[in-house]
């Protein structure tokens, strides 16, 4: 594992993609999301994915497997909402350790799987952090813009939580994902750098914003510059974008990225912007040619998929990935 | 010198600072312990006030601004979180970085814990030793924000050169060495004192602090300087001119001996060229302590100079503008400040209150909303107008209140919800805002409300609207969920779509099907809202929504004609998805007689009354529904006109008998066979008089929604059910052509074009009553059916009459079938052109359709796959039917 910055340097290492969009064509049920955890439930928990890692961990495996298969490095795990904010609304915060460990777990052995196949490309899990569906930033409430429905505190708390229960099962990297509220990212940075320093152990980090609509802006404002400047305090293995827009919409962020930063340049895009049914259109073949531009450009390290992506995707940009060389790194962790 | 990176922040906005960037100008007025104003505003909590002081500071040129809210009269903590937080939602402030200056460490961190981007803390020092101080380091680095070091020490503060590079040369080593801390993030302040106190010990202070910063800048690499100017300009408090000339003068020779950052007023600052040269002498030999009598000497000269600073005034051009601009403007930058006594002006401007918002306030609103849409303005700041907006209601609300004395203040209820599975709130939020702001009583369900929760709500609380909102994209079908339980719950409330994923062609193409009791209509956004509840809730409602549903009706042609057109199913997979009907014998109705009626000379008056004049009205480019748009306020004249005009020649029409109607229908057997409807000569059901064959729908459908074909509404041959169809043939062209050529010859082109057009309604009307005559009594499976015309135009009967050539069947050679079965050219006159159409063109032809289950579709896009299954049914070439298909071909 200690390798992988070296590996960075010698080639663009590709990333999975969507896990949501996988789920869907299962077509589950209520029960699927319940089964042999939470028969007895109150509240509806169908929609709540990172459950199935605990009710139908056949399925995370099968997908984490087609992905690898595709030609991934990374897979994330099935964590995106695996924090005691995110699972309130379902009232499982009482779930999070679980969800975390067992999704690592899950990953981190079709991982090994793949390793031992094929020693020359090793395959990594990523313990993917969402933002939680709170802002530390912005007021919920118009009429009281100094209120906030979540504080840096209670943040740094669950994301503690998260991060201890994905390195006990067995995470090789961090990926602080999705980030639309920087203040969000940094209590995720300010909690994994304290379990570190707790448990005596560090293991890379990578962070990826997400830059929401025309204006070029995080949800919360911030210019891809500033949101680079705002995440850099730590030494992170890797920054980039993901989520939001498309390939072709992402560049000029990405590049920005690239300039600035000696820390490797991850992209997970859409496959482009989903239509009016909310459905992502853009075919492996499509996504190719867009990212075929960053690789042109030489400022990628890290490339995947975000949502509407598919393994045919991941295959598809793999296979391009090979042709090219990484940006140039110099950095040691 | 050193190869480290530069010190980089960030607000919003990035800032770095190279040896380019000069020198950073950190805003100092939001600083309780510098400004007795601020400090008030803070204890009366005038939060407000507060923010502007700050926003003056970063117009005015501040890079950085630094807060402070150390006083024991407040709590430091609480007002630190609070007003860093209300920065937050200020991005005009908060683009530039935040210092957080305190002396308590408690307050630091709180301060830390609100900022998205990279601040300053302000300040750590080894004042309480080494212990305190790498361990605050070590945290403010967690936090990821660059640091002040004061020239402090366990001994005390650094006032000579010596102590000063001593204390900064120890904090660096220990900050590089032992905390990791990154070079370039550190900011020494090695103590700007006063000068020209009176006291001899002094006179080197403002030299001492050059110096040191100069050594410090060539020793500790990566290391910048920074410090409070306005310190050294303390014993001339009261003479402003000479301050600000003192400050210029320290920042000139500060700058070239390494400072790089101050704390300063930056509208409280002389240009230093600026400075008359006389006071610039006495003032350098102050601050350069050049001689031992400078500072009697500047302040005997300090004496004459009092007077004006040279305050620098913010951009208020603006305010000479009319005040619906001001208010436009106040709205699109979020400037609360103005805004009571501007709402106050324009409100003696307007007959009531409430046009002030309909008016100007709105018109902003919407502005605000196209700069969002388009990227140029972002989420903060639209968040920062609606808070204005809210200001300018609230400014409003008494008069309004006052004006409506008595009579319920709501002025309509409306519920919100977030959907089943989606936990997006934000948006909905704001929408509520911007709702309640108008008036409108919300009711707030939250987030994660199921479809049975909202329509059981809306029934017991009487809401007038009910307004869904998400952001993920399975949201786009739970609203589809809930229109149709909306349907079956018999609801007639309009829906408001609104989210992030949620579009006006998804709500056109999957929502407002579902659900056709009551209107469906997307809002972009929180701004465009309140528009659209209040046509909905106005006088103008009908015309309202009927205008979007026109406009929902195009968006869903075109979408059929162009953006599924890529994704087509197989005929089979389109087959297998078929539209089924639980088919019953007693639902099948058997006719009062098989065979053809013909109906020759039919009284016109009996048709009349079936017109609908709305489309009358579109045939003159007029739109609005009949009978509104007779008072609409700017048509209503003209079609007033018009309206008059066609009555009296619908009368001479009539009473002359300037046209004949005439129709034939037939009722038969009939059943389906795959996509074809046999129909028979007899009850026997041995002979097929004639096959019509249909097309069905290829396009990709979402899930549960089925393929239709109109054989679907036809009960199945292989079932043995007895089904029935009819078909007919109107016109009331006969005698038209005679009429129009008189016109023309006269060339009365109005006349001519008002007979046509009558022509057409009349025909439709005869088909619509003749289909009533048919379902009552010829069929008789409608018997005691009473609709209104309204309700008839709203086709709210049992049955449809679908016609060869529209959207259900754009397959017009079905129309030689249909004549031929009912020899309709013989009995009628009605003929078929090369192309197929009617003549006179005053006609319609169909088929009836029994089934209570049966509805209108469109067919879409489909595939040379169907094109070439159905030449073969009809035993015609491939080519002809792909000619006379090629609008729906993919």
């Amino acid at each position: 594992m200690s390798n992988i910055v070296d590996i960075l340097k010698e080639r663009i290492l590709v990333l999975d993609g969507a896990m949501g969009t996988m789920i869907q064509r299962y077509d589950l049920t209520e029960e699927d999301f319940r089964k042999g955890w939470f028969e007895n439930h109150e509240k509806s928990l169908k929609g709540n994915n990172d459950l199935l890692s605990l009710t139908r961990p056949d399925i995370i495996e099968t997908i984490h497997r087609q992905y690898y298969e595709a030609g991934a490095d990374i897979a994330e795990t099935n964590t995106f909402s695996g924090t005691t904010i995110a699972q309130a609304d379902y009232d499982l915060q009482s779930a999070v350790y679980d969800i975390n460990y067992h999704s690592a777990k899950i990953a981190r052995k079709v991982a090994d799987e793949f390793t031992e196949k094929e020693p020359n490309k090793p395959r990594f899990v990523a313990g993917s952090i969402g933002p939680t569906n709170r802002t530390a930033s912005i007021s919920p409430d118009v009429n009281d813009p100094g209120y906030r429905a979540i504080t840096f505190d209670e943040l740094v708390v669950a994301y503690s939580e998260q991060v201890n229960a994905l390195m006990d099962g067995g995470v090789d990297m961090l990926l602080v994902e999705t980030v639309f509220d920087t203040l969000n990212a940094k209590a995720a940075l300010f909690a994994v750098d304290e379990v570190f320093e707790k448990r005596g152990v560090k293991i890379p980090i990578m962070v990826s914003g997400t830059i929401t609509d025309a204006s070029g802006r995080t949800l919360t404002g911030q210019t891809a510059e500033a949101f680079l400047i705002s995440i850099s305090h730590l030494p992170l293995l890797s920054v980039g974008f993901n989520c939001a827009l498309g390939a072709s919409m992402m560049r000029p962020y990405l590049q920005v990225l690239s300039k600035n930063t000696t820390f490797a340049v991850s992209a997970h895009p859409n496959a482009g912007l989903p239509n009016e049914f909310g459905k992502y259109d853009e075919t492996p073949a499509i996504m190719a040619k867009q990212i075929k531009e960053f690789l042109d450009e030489n400022i990628i390290n890290i490339i995947g998929g975000c949502c509407g992506t598919t393994p045919d995707h991941i295959k598809a940009i793999a296979d391009l990935a090979k042709q090219y060389e990484p940006r140039p790194l110099e950095f040691t962790l | 010198m050193n190869n480290l990176p530069p010190l980089k922040l960030s607000g919003l906005e990035p800032l770095i600072v190279t040896k380019e960037s000069n020198f950073i100008n950190i805003g100092e007025r939001t600083n309780v312990t510098g400004s007795r104003a601020f400090l008030r505003m803070i204890k009366e909590g005038r939060f407000e006030d507060a923010l502007s002081v700050a926003l003056e500071q970063v117009q005015g040129g501040a890079q950085v601004i630094d807060v402070n809210m150390d006083e024991g009269m407040i709590d430091g903590k609480a007002a630190m979180i609070q007003f860093l937080n209300l920065i937050a939602s200020e991005p005009d402030i908060s683009r530039v970085p935040i210092m957080i200056d305190s002396s308590k460490w408690e307050i630091i961190e709180a301060g830390l814990k609100c900022i998205q981007g990279k601040g300053i803390v302000n300040s750590i020092s080894l004042k309480e030793g080494e212990e305190n101080f790498i361990d605050q380091a070590k945290k403010i680095k967690r936090y990821g924000a660059a640091v002040i070091v004061m020239a402090f020490d366990e001994d005390g503060q650094a006032d000579s050169y010596e102590r000063r590079i001593e204390i900064c040369k120890r904090s660096y080593r220990i900050l590089v060495d032992k905390v990791n801390f990154p070079a370039q993030d550190i900011i020494f302040d090695p103590n700007i004192f006063p000068v020209a106190t009176g006291m001899e010990e002094h006179n080197n202070n403002a030299v001492d602090f050059f110096n040191a910063t100069k050594w410090i800048r060539e020793n500790l690499p990566g290391a910048h300087v920074s410090g409070g100017v306005s310190n050294v300009s303390f014993s001339f408090r009261g003479n402003d001119k000479v301050r600000e000339a003192m400050h210029s003068v320290f920042l000139y020779y500060g700058i070239q001996h390494g400072m790089d950052m101050g704390i300063v007023n930056p509208t409280m600052l002389e240009i230093y060229d600026n400075i008359p040269k006389d006071l610039l002498e006495y003032v350098e030999d102050v601050i350069l302590n050049r001689r031992p009598d400078a500072t009697e000497r500047l302040l005997e000269f300090a004496e004459t100079v009092k007077g004006d600073a040279t305050k620098k005034e913010q951009d208020l051009s603006w305010r000479e503008n009319s005040v619906q601009e001001r208010l436009s403007y106040a709205l699109i930058k979020g400037i609360v400040e103005f805004i009571d006594d501007d709402v106050e002006e324009c409100r003696k401007l307007y007959e009531r209150p409430i046009q002030v918002i309909e008016g100007p306030l709105m018109d902003g609103m919407n502005v605000v909303g196209d700069l969002f849409g388009s990227g140029k303005m972002f989420l903060p700041q639209v968040v920062k107008s609606a808070r204005v907006m809210k200001k300018a209601v609230a400014v409003l609300l008494p008069y309004i209140e006052l004006e409506k004395a008595g009579s319920s203040s709501s002025a309509g209820k409306v519920l919100m919800a977030t959907v089943k599975g989606d936990v997006h709130d934000i948006g909905k939020n704001i929408v509520g805002v911007v709702l309640g702001c108008n008036n409108y009583d919300i009711v707030d369900l939250g987030v994660m409300v199921s479809a049975e929760k909202i329509i059981e709500t809306a029934i017991q609380e009487k809401v007038d609207i009910i307004g869904l909102s998400g952001l993920i994209t399975p949201s786009l079908d739970e609203m589809v969920h809930l229109a149709k339980e909306m349907e079956r719950a018999g609801l007639t409330i309009p829906l408001m779509i609104g989210g992030a994923t949620t579009s006006k062609v998804h709500t056109a193409v999957k929502i407002e099907q579902n659900y056709t009791k009551g209107p469906t209509i997307h809002v972009l956004d929180a701004s465009r809202s309140v528009t659209v509840v209040e046509s909905l809730l106005g006088q103008r409602k009908e015309l309202f929504v009927k205008g979007i549903q026109e406009e929902y009706t195009k968006l869903r042609e075109h979408h059929e004609k162009h953006r599924n057109a890529k994704r087509l199913l197989t005929l089979e997979e389109a087959r297998n998805n078929h539209f089924q009907i639980n088919w019953k014998q007693e639902d099948l109705i058997e006719p009062t007689f098989i065979g053809n009626k013909v109906l020759i000379n039919y009284p016109l008056k009996n048709i009349v009354p079936y017109i609908d004049w709305t489309p009358f009205f579109q045939t003159w480019e007029l739109h609005g529904k009949f009978p509104q748009i007779l008072e609409d306020e700017i048509v209503g004249l003209e079609a007033t006109k018009l309206f008059a005009d066609a009555q009296e020649m619908l009368s001479k029409i009539v009473s002359e008998n300037w046209l004949e109607a005439r129709a034939v229908f037939g009722l038969y057997p009939a059943n389906s066979v795959g996509d074809d409807i046999e129909i028979y000569s007899d009850e026997s059901r041995e002979t097929i008089a004639i096959i019509q064959h249909t097309l069905r729908q290829q396009t990709e459908k979402v899930k549960g929604a089925p393929s239709h074909a109109l054989a679907d509404f036809i009960a199945p041959k292989s079932l043995g059910l007895k089904d029935y169809i009819g078909a007919f043939v109107v016109t009331t062209g006969i005698g038209m052509e005679q009429r129009v050529a008189e016109f023309e010859k006269n060339h009365d082109d109005y006349n001519s074009i008002m007979l046509k057009a009558l022509g057409d309604r009349l025909a439709e009307a005869f088909a619509e009553h003749l289909h009533e005559v048919v379902r009552k009594e010829y069929w008789g499976y409608g018997k005691d059916e009473m609709f209104s015309n309204d309700e008839l135009i709203k086709e709210k009967y049992q049955g449809i009459r679908p016609a060869p050539g529209y959207p259900a069947c754009p397959d017009h050679t079905e129309k030689l079938n249909l004549f031929k079965l009912l020899e309709a050219t013989k009995v009628t006159g009605v003929s078929l052109t090369d192309s197929l159409a009617m003549l006179p063109a005053s006609s319609v032809s169909g088929w009836y359709f029994s089934h209570p289950d049966s509805k209108y579709f469109g067919l879409g896009k489909i595939t040379n796959e169907q094109v070439e299954d159905i030449a073969i049914r009809k035993g015609v070439d491939f080519s002809i039917m792909e000619r006379w298909l090629s609008s729906v071909i993919n």
